[in-house]
């Protein structure tokens, strides 16, 4: 049958199978429902409560079940401000997090230290855990954090999906 | 074991006991909880577990370190300061205009409330009295931001609870508010609305009869909330006795606003020390009884409505005329009148460079936020920076009554407690 | 305004020096005391009515050219008269002991760590006086003239809770 839409190679049997790729399968489940861990600590974390109401409503793109066990999910969106006292704390729940994750630096606070250039938040939670989509705006838009979530589901879909991401880092350490 | 509070309602309770309308339909069932002397020589030992800092993502980030004894917290402790940003600090380097979008995020969820207090305590400091078109428009929007705050709480109080269901409501309701304020300031959160001396720019056209038709969804959702709660024999249960605060508890600890009324002190800033009109508007202030859980959520409840009532009786009397006082050490020049004149361009660059100057002094001024009494202590050297600004949140010393309140109780009252003290952390923390 | 002069004339009355001077900025009263009679000036002012301490303020007057250094600040309101009084005390910087209002208002507990925290408040009597805002392992206030605001601390780990259970 050749390749649908979106190119995943497809056959079609008599028997009315289709077979594809298993990497396609997987990455057809991960990118379609990633399930948020919403660290939330500011005023991000209230749109990010916006984006999860029925107006804007992310459940329409796999994202609805928050959860907020790093056991349970696999995509950590930062919102709001991160500080030198909140930083270890941060580093252990993305530790606790189960490969694939992915890690989505929502705000100004959170993606560079926003406005708050002082003794006591971190410039941008990018110097403790990795992060693969920056959200700028403070606060940024409902219509922009959807955004970043399907530019992070591209992102999924170039990456090869079997074997971890990351290199496995040494865990507990944050500076 | 202590089991007043608990045991008491377990007593009310009872299957043979019936609240009327709540009989169990197979009356032949025993319930009879075990003997609890029959367990005090079981050999135990205290638990202690740490709940927080990362903590569903409603209430933002604090710590409570719990010493139990089985279910129950025997001690507590509580720790904060994981959104500290150092507001106090920063501000010390900014001119007074530049301070405005740093305490939008103080308490973010009312942004517009916050930036109302400190314009005032500074105007207060500067000598100058708004035009009478701005105070209305600073009303309204303070009340319409109480709305939408107290609107949170509840929500996020009944989500924690378990009743999932209020939160679509308020939260419908909240957003068709919110895109009101979008329309008037173009944020969605952290409006940064007002300035020193008035506001940033006048209401657009048809703003008040958007305001009407936006309204009236707010008694609705208040409506559909209050049918599901308010003889719901769960939410009861989780919210009576829950968490109880008396009246001389509750003014040692500091607390102001709606949980200072809960616990039965009637204490309202708009009508101890009314600003802005605020003694010619008609409006009554909820005071609870039992300084409960049930006591906070329904004066908040109460308070929506009587702000309903004032943004009804103040869009009555808006007044017209200009937004801006006519003082050209305070106000910025009108933009056209900067390229074409050199004089109104010195001012502007005076103001933009050097920044407004107060005399030197300090003071202390007070709004009532919807959480409590929000206050700016301001020392002021001259210059056009601030020397010191204090800002005195509610919800610091809200969060210090947390220990005694949670003493005594199980772990799952924690949850309904903490959210029924509407913690935001940005205030919290600073 | 005459109900907060009567209060504050018998205060002065009772107290005699402990109350240096009052000044009335903007409408409102602030009676600057010495540090070693505040707690009489405290418990004075709550017997006549003040039970709400709103806040505890540190001001460091490095660059205002005060008396001493530092100063602490009590903001108290009166629910029954509906009245609002500050007290000043000037701390020099070699010596920043103070009594503890703790014992007076619930609401000082933390208003004071939170001086300690940003100043080096010693608040004698305070049950439980460690950092509140900032991490535990943070050195030097951050709220201090000399303190540079870009520098920060990194922390190790969370703070181990279990003494301040016991203590507080």
């Amino acid at each position: 049958m050749g390749v649908s839409e979106k190119g995943i190679p497809l056959t079609k049997h008599e028997t009315g199978l289709i077979t594809t790729r298993i990497e396609e399968v997987i990455r057809w489940g991960r990118k379609y429902s990633l399930w948020p861990l919403p660290f939330g600590t500011a005023c991000c974390a209230i749109e990010f409560m916006a984006v999860a109401s029925s107006v804007f409503d992310i459940s329409r793109f796999g994202a609805e079940l928050v959860r907020f066990s790093p056991r349970q999910s696999d995509l950590m969106i930062v919102a709001g401000t991160i500080n030198y006292k909140l930083g270890p704390v941060l580093r252990r729940i993305y530790d606790q997090i189960c490969e694939p994750k992915y890690v989505v630096s929502m705000g100004a606070c959170a993606c560079s230290g926003g406005f708050y250039d002082n003794y006591a938040t971190i410039q941008g939670i990018d110097q403790i855990v990795p992060v693969d989509v920056f959200i700028p705006g403070c606060p940024p838009r409902p219509d922009a954090i959807l955004s970043a979530l399907l530019k992070l589901q591209e992102t999924i879909d170039r990456e090869p999906q079997m074997g971890p991401r990351r290199p496995i880092t040494e865990h507990g350490k944050t500076r | 074991m202590n089991t007043t509070t608990h045991g008491k309602r377990m007593e009310e309770n009872r299957i043979d006991n019936p609240k009327p309308g709540f009989e169990d339909p197979s009356p032949g069932v025993d319930l009879d909880i075990a003997d609890e002397t029959a367990l005090e020589d079981l050999g135990t030992e205290p638990m202690f577990i740490n709940i927080g800092p990362t903590h569903p993502a409603t209430h933002g980030t604090f710590r409570v370190f719990c010493k139990l004894d089985g279910e129950r917290i025997e001690k507590a402790a509580v720790e904060i300061g994981y959104l500290h940003r150092g507001f106090e600090k920063i501000v010390e380097t900014k001119h007074y205009t530049q301070v405005i979008p740093y305490t939008d995020r103080l308490n973010y969820c009312s942004g517009l409330v916050n930036n109302v207090g400190y314009c005032k305590a500074v105007e207060r400091m500067l000598g100058v009295t708004i035009t009478p078109r701005t105070e209305i428009i600073r009303v309204i929007i303070c009340e319409i931001q109480r709305i939408m705050d107290h609107m949170i709480c509840v929500c996020a109080n009944l989500v924690d609870i378990g009743a999932l269901t209020n939160f679509w409501y308020f939260f419908n309701a909240r957003e068709k508010l919110n895109d009101l304020l979008e329309a008037l300031t173009g944020a969605r959160l952290t409006y940064s609305y007002t300035r020193i001396g008035g506001l940033a720019w006048d209401l657009p056209k048809g703003f008040e009869e958007n305001v009407k038709t936006v309204m009236k969804e707010v008694p609705k959702a208040i409506k559909d909330v209050e049918g599901l709660i308010k003889k719901n024999r769960i939410f009861i249960d989780r919210t009576r006795d829950v968490g109880v605060m008396g009246a001389d508890d509750a003014v040692s600890f500091g607390f102001t606003g709606p949980c200072l009324r809960a616990s039965g002190v009637n204490h309202d800033l708009r009508k101890k020390k009314p600003y802005y009109h605020y003694d010619e508007f008609e409006f009554d202030v909820p005071v609870g009884e039992r300084g409960d859980v049930y006591d906070r959520i329904f004066v908040r409840m109460e308070e929506m409505k009587q702000s309903y009532r004032i943004v009804e009786q103040a869009l009555k009397i808006l007044p017209g005329g200009p937004i801006n006082i006519d003082d050209k050490n305070i106000m910025l020049p009108d933009k056209d009148r900067v390229h074409s004149s050199m004089e109104e361009l010195i001012n502007h660059f005076k103001l933009i460079i050097e920044g407004i100057k107060p005399p030197a002094g300090e003071i202390y001024d007070a709004i009532e936020a919807p959480n409590g009494e929000l206050g700016f202590y301001i020392i002021s050297d001259g210059s056009g920076k601030p020397y010191r600004i204090k800002c005195r949140p509610p919800c610091f010393y809200l969060m210090n009554g947390l220990k005694k309140l949670i003493e005594g109780h199980m772990v799952a009252d924690i949850v309904a407690i903490l959210a029924g003290l509407n913690i935001i952390a940005g205030e919290l923390d600073r | 305004m005459e109900k907060l002069d009567n209060i504050i004339e018998a205060l002065r009355h009772d107290l005699a020096e402990a109350v240096e001077a009052v000044d009335r900025p903007y409408g409102d009263a602030v009676l600057t005391v010495s540090r070693t009679r505040v707690h009489d000036v405290l418990s004075g002012l709550k017997t006549r009515g003040f039970d709400l301490l709103l806040d505890i303020a540190g001001v460091d007057g490095l660059h205002l050219g005060g008396r001493e250094r530092f100063e602490v600040v009590y903001i108290l309101y009166s629910l029954r008269d509906d009245l609002r009084a500050r007290v000043k005390v000037f701390v020099p910087e070699g010596d920043m002991t103070l009594p503890t209002a703790t014992d007076l208002w619930q609401s000082a507990n933390w208003a004071e760590r939170e001086a300690y925290d940003m100043f080096g408040f010693n608040f004698e009597g305070h049950p439980n006086l460690v950092r509140i805002l900032c991490h535990r392992e943070f050195v030097g206030h951050a709220l201090r003239k000399d303190y540079p605001m870009m520098k920060g601390q990194w922390a190790t780990g969370t703070s181990d809770l279990r003494p301040d259970i016991e203590r507080e």
